[in-house]
C-alpha cells in the first residue's frame, strides 16, 4: 500500500511536526530515523488516526482518514497494551473482535514459529517474547502494510535477525509496504529501500538507502586539511578536540579531488550523529 | 550459487551482488538459460533491500549477462565467450602492467617474474 501525505502539520506547544510533502510507494521497506523526540512516533500516530486533529491530508492507499480499512494496517508500537494478566491465546478473541480477517490460524503459526507458548500469561513473557507476539497478532489479520514503531528497540541481536527475516518474508508480496521507526540503525542499513530521516518534527533527508550508504561519506582529518576541503563539499562538520570529522555527498567524486584524503563509509548512526551534531 | 556480500568492502554492494553473479556465469555454475532468483526472493535470502538487488539485476541486463521476461523472471542469456575471455584478457593485462611497472621500479627481472609466474601457475 502507498502512503501519501501532503502539507502536515501538527502542533503542540514545545514541538511541532511539519511535512509538506512525502510519498511512500509500495513494495518498499521505508526506515523512519531519527532521534529521540524528532517526531517519528507523532507522525506515524497520524498515519494510524491515533492523533485526528492534524492539519493536511494523508492518504493511504489513495483513501482519506475517513476511508482508510485499517484491516490492511498491521501495527506494532512501542508500548504494548496488551492487559498483561490475558494468556497469549485469549488474544485472539480480542484480536478477533477488531479486525475482520484476524486469522486464529495464521496467529498459531507465528506463535509456533516464534517459540511463543499459548498457555502463559502475558506478564510472564520477556520483552523479546512480547515483541513477537504483538508482531504474531500484527501479521495475523493478514495487512498489506506494516507499520512499526520502534519495533526492535530492546530486543537481542538473534531475536532482531528473526524479526528481520519475517518483515523479508512479508515483503514476498510486491503490494507489500513497511514502515519502520528506529533509532537502532544497524539493522535497517542493508534492508532498507528508502530511509527517511527526522529532526525537530521535520524530514532532513529522504534518500534510498544504498545511495545513503553508497554515496554518502566521512573524512577525518586535522585542521590543515580541513581547510584544504571546498566549502561546498561540506554537508556537516563536527570539531573533535583532536580531529574534525566531515560528511560529504558524491564519495567517488571526492575521492578523485581530495586524493590525499581517506573517505570512509558511512554508517546510519554515524550520519545521524552528524546530521544532528554537526555544523 | 553462491553470494558473498562483504560489508566492510569498498565496493558498493549492488557491485558485489553482480560481480558474484557473473562470477557463477563464468565458472559455468550458471548456464545459458538458468533461471535467477526473483529480486524479492534474492533481497529476502542474503537480506539486502529490494532497490539494491534490482540495480545489480538492471546492469546484468544491460551488461547482456542475463535477460527479463516480465512475469517470468531473469534467466542467464546465452553467453558470448569471446567476447568475455577478451574482457577477462584486458582485466589480466592491467594487472600486468602493474606488475611489470613495480618490477621496473625495483630492478626485478623479466626472468624472475616469469620464474615467479610459471612457479605460482603450476602449483595452483
Amino acid at each position: 500500500m502507498e502512503i501519501e501525505i501532503k502539507d502536515l502539520e501538527k502542533s503542540y506547544d514545545n514541538f511541532s511536526l511539519k511535512i509538506p510533502e512525502l510519498k511512500i510507494p509500495k513494495g518498499m521497506i521505508v526506515g523512519l530515523i531519527g532521534e529521540n523526540g524528532a517526531g517519528k512516533t507523532t507522525l506515524i500516530k497520524c498515519l494510524l488516526n491515533i492523533i485526528t486533529n492534524y492539519k493536511g491530508i494523508i492518504k493511504i492507499e489513495g483513501k482519506t482518514k475517513e476511508e482508510i480499512d485499517f484491516n490492511d494496517i498491521g501495527v506494532v508500537l512501542d508500548n504494548m497494551f496488551y492487559p498483561d494478566v490475558l494468556k497469549v491465546k485469549d488474544l485472539v478473541t480480542i484480536m478477533t473482535s477488531i479486525y475482520n480477517n484476524f486469522s486464529k490460524e495464521v496467529f498459531y503459526q507465528y506463535l509456533e514459529k516464534f517459540n511463543l507458548p499459548k498457555d502463559k500469561q502475558i506478564k510472564t513473557l520477556s520483552k523479546g517474547m512480547k515483541k513477537k507476539l504483538e508482531l504474531a497478532s500484527a501479521l495475523a489479520h493478514k495487512p498489506k502494510l506494516l507499520i512499526l514503531d520502534e519495533a526492535t528497540s530492546g530486543l537481542d541481536p538473534v531475536v532482531r535477525r528473526e524479526v528481520l527475516d519475517i518483515f523479508l518474508e512479508f515483503m514476498q508480496q510486491e503490494d507489500h509496504t513497511i514502515l519502520i521507526s528506529t533509532h537502532i540503525t544497524s539493522e535497517l542499513e542493508r534492508i532498507a529501500d528508502k530511509i527517511i530521516f527526522m529532526n525537530e518534527g521535520r524530514i532532513i533527508l529522504n534518500e534510498e538507502g544504498d545511495t545513503l550508504i553508497e554515496d554518502y561519506g566521512v573524512i577525518r582529518c586535522g585542521e590543515k586539511e580541513y581547510k584544504m576541503i571546498d566549502k561546498e563539499d561540506i554537508i556537516r562538520c563536527y570539531k573533535n578536540k583532536y580531529d574534525y570529522e566531515i560528511l560529504v555527498k558524491d564519495k567517488n567524486r571526492l575521492e578523485n579531488k581530495y586524493k590525499d584524503m581517506v573517505i570512509d563509509k558511512i554508517s546510519l548512526d554515524e550520519l545521524m550523529v552528524l546530521m544532528i551534531k554537526g555544523e | 550459487m553462491r553470494i558473498v556480500i562483504s560489508n566492510s568492502s569498498k565496493v558498493p554492494i549492488y557491485e558485489q551482488i553482480k560481480k558474484e553473479i557473473i562470477r557463477g556465469i563464468g565458472n559455468k555454475e550458471l548456464n545459458e538459460g538458468d533461471a535467477l532468483p526473483s529480486i524479492r526472493v534474492l533481497a529476502k535470502d542474503i537480506r539486502i533491500s529490494v532497490m539494491t538487488i534490482k540495480k545489480a539485476y538492471d546492469e546484468l541486463e544491460k551488461e547482456g549477462y542475463i535477460v527479463t521476461q516480465a512475469g517470468k523472471g531473469s534467466f542467464v542469456a546465452p553467453q558470448n565467450i569471446e567476447l568475455l575471455r577478451e574482457q577477462k584478457q584486458r582485466e589480466i593485462e592491467k594487472y600486468m602492467d602493474n606488475i611489470i611497472e613495480i618490477a621496473k621500479q625495483y630492478n626485478i627481472s623479466k626472468r624472475e617474474i616469469l620464474d615467479l609466474m610459471e612457479f605460482m601457475y603450476g602449483s595452483d
